[in-house]
């Protein structure tokens, strides 16, 4: 009875799921796409189609401080993603692995602090910490190490979860069969919680290109980054200029994406050969 | 609430802030310098896109003022970016990076060159010869009274945007429109106001007939009560929006700077469309709100006189005609204006004329009472 109620129902359930993931996927892609389609259009003003010009980009290309904006923007983002996702995965192993140890309970809730702070108390605590304690000059290495601070968490929380769904008797199993703590690790662990540290590392990444306020706090003299110079462009006037550079940054994630997708695929199927 | 943390943090930063020692240098150093005398490169601390510069300057066909002055100067200008004069105080405040020239606005200044903040160094008047230049509009300033510790930069106003189609401005545009009961009942649902205790409030207070300045808890008391009162009418208090609802149709009486508005009506602009025939500006006939952004010279400054000949450069009347062409907004700079493009300079919503210059007040520092301000619009607000 009650099955047959649910094929009964399950075209039109499955119809009215259908349209509304259509629904969502326009809602969160057709702007990107008008945003793409108009950094072509000959006019100054967004959203008036002036025909096709390769003008804004010629403009971007062309535009020093941009450009410098943009590659600061770049060194920034792969620095602070590589350092925080190694102290990340770190941090989330040493505290899934390890089940006691001095101040263990301290530091987990202390990590998730940077997650939940807002930024603008953490930009400037990183501030007075890096002026007034330190203390250290401004500079695109303070950038950085803003950024590794926020960062390193997010990758510690994804690792983390990937590592609680993992069992423990594989790396027993390791063990048993006298491979050493550093070659169980990496032989075992690390290509199995692959795919999560990897998913941290691109949080991370994202995070660092995007953030705008502690950036601002802690940049030095002449590092700009691009989320700030954009934010600021944006106050003052807003020409396709802004679509050309926004297109290309969303060039680069979505390489950035697909490149861990294809990890992701890859990590999945080599675990699919071994359960078999 | 951004404001409040950074605030707070701020006063934190205070407990801990240390100088003296390198004041005095500093005062030493700038006491030294000469017209026209460069110590090293300049490290600026500035608003994005404010001063022309590569393929932007291209864009608008003026000179790019960077690279001249590097050229004129040999030495190089290094830009930096801020989008918030907080952030930049709590830079400055902090100290952890050499900016030789920061550009706050007009409040900002009163509260970096505050004795007791001493952010800001006392500049060399001598240095700057090109200083006789300025519009007498702009010197005496509530924030900087003797002008030490700041020289304007650009400027511009505050007031109301509109929308032709429903409103009548053949007999100016006033602050009835939000005020008065009856004026403003068409427009009901159809108003926003900016977020922002003293320009609001100084709205009421203009309308009022009173300064935007006052100290007076009764004068206060009376717009808070007007305000309250037009709150009904009001859709939304918003500083960042206005101008785009008032070009989208959601409102059709919008109070927001100058800057703004012209900003979204260009971008609406097209070949075959122009806004300004159906969205207009201006300064109420009951008086508004001055703003003026300045160029000064923080405690954190190490190469001083190449700030103060950068100051002389930008008060230089063609570079200064030049700067205004590109950021269409008023230059304080009087000796500019033969170089400045007719059609900004006859634009009465960008240089007002003598008769509204005269009703327009900057904000002051009202110390204490500030926060009687803040109490008063929290109160209107409801």
């Amino acid at each position: 009875m009650s099955v047959q109620q649910g094929t009964a129902h399950r075209p039109w359930v499955d119809r009215l799921l259908s349209i509304n993931g259509w629904l969502v996927f326009g809602f969160l892609y057709l702007p990107i796409l008008i945003l793409v389609v108009y950094s072509f259009s000959d006019s100054r003003n967004v959203g008036d189609w002036g025909g096709f010009t390769w003008k804004w980009y010629d403009r971007m290309f062309n535009n020093p401080e941009m450009m410098n904006a943009l590659s600061n923007s770049v060194k920034v983002a792969i620095v602070s993603t590589a350092v925080a996702t190694v102290l990340g995965t770190m941090a989330g192993i040493a505290l899934d692995r390890y089940r006691k140890w001095l101040g263990k309970q301290a530091f987990d809730v202390i990590l998730y602090l940077p997650v939940i702070i807002p930024e603008v108390t953490m930009g400037a605590m990183l501030l007075i910490w890096f002026t007034q304690v330190l203390p250290i000059d401004l500079s695109i290495w303070t950038i950085i190490l803003g950024h590794i601070a926020f960062s390193a968490s997010f990758v510690a929380i994804v690792v983390r979860a990937r590592l609680g769904n993992l069992d423990d008797s594989l790396e027993e199993a390791a063990m048993d069969l006298y491979a050493n703590r550093w070659t169980t690790f990496r032989k075992i662990t690390l290509p199995l919680i692959l795919p999560g540290v990897l998913g941290g590392a691109l949080l991370a990444l994202t995070l660092s290109l995007d953030d705008v306020i502690i950036t601002e706090f802690v940049q030095g003299p002449g590092a700009n980054l691009l989320p700030v110079y954009v934010f600021g462009l944006i106050r003052r006037q807003v020409t396709p200029e802004i679509n050309a550079v926004s297109t290309l940054m969303l060039a680069i994630s979505m390489v950035l994406v697909f490149i861990s997708l294809g990890f992701q695929a890859t990590s999945g199927m080599g675990r699919s050969n071994k359960e078999e | 609430m951004k404001r409040l943390l950074i605030l707070i943090a701020v006063v934190a930063m205070l407990a801990a802030a240390c100088s003296s020692d390198s004041g005095e240098e500093l005062a030493a150093a700038i006491d030294a310098c000469e017209p026209g005398q460069t110590d090293g490169d300049l490290n600026l601390y500035n608003w994005t896109e404010y001063i022309p510069y590569g393929s932007a300057a291209e864009d608008y066909e003026v000179t790019d003022l960077v690279a001249k002055f590097e050229s004129e100067y040999g030495v190089k200008i290094i830009q930096t970016f801020y989008e918030d004069n907080e952030t930049m105080l709590a830079q400055i405040e902090a100290g952890g990076a050499p900016y030789d020239l920061i550009v706050p606005s007009d409040y900002m200044v009163s509260t970096m060159a505050d004795p007791e903040v001493g952010l800001l160094a006392k500049m060399n008047k001598d240095a700057i010869p090109n200083l006789v230049n300025i519009d007498p509009l702009f010197t005496g300033m509530p924030f900087d009274p003797t002008g030490d510790y700041s020289v304007p930069y650009q400027a511009g106003t505050s007031g109301l945007g509109f929308a032709y189609e429903y409103v009548d401005d053949s007999e100016g545009i006033s602050w009835g429109l939000v005020f008065d009961p009856e004026m403003s009942e068409p427009y009901a649902g159809l108003i926003s106001m900016l977020n922002d205790e003293r320009e609001t409030l100084g709205a009421a207070l203009k309308y009022l007939g009173y300064s935007v300045n006052t100290t007076d808890q009764g004068q206060l008391d009376e717009a808070t009560e007007i305000l309250a009162a037009a709150n009904s009418r009001i859709a939304a208090y918003d500083s960042a929006a206005f101008d785009d609802w008032l070009v989208t149709g959601e409102t059709v009486v919008a109070h927001g700077w100058n800057g703004g508005f012209f900003g979204s009506f260009d971008e609406i602009s097209t070949d075959d469309y122009d806004a300004y025939e159906d969205f207009g500006y201006a300064v109420p006939i009951e008086g508004g709100i001055i703003w003026v952004d300045l160029m000064a010279v923080p405690i954190t400054a190490e190469h001083p006189c190449t700030a103060h000949t950068f100051i002389n450069f930008i008060l230089d009347p063609e570079n200064g005609g030049e700067l205004t062409n590109y950021t269409y907004y008023m230059s304080p700079n009087l000796a500019a204006y033969e170089y400045i493009d007719p059609e900004i300079l006859e634009d009465p919503s960008i240089f007002p004329d003598e008769a509204t210059m005269a009703n327009l007040e900057f904000i002051a520092d009202v110390g204490d009472f500030s926060k009687n301000y803040t109490d008063a619009f929290a109160q209107a607000k409801g």
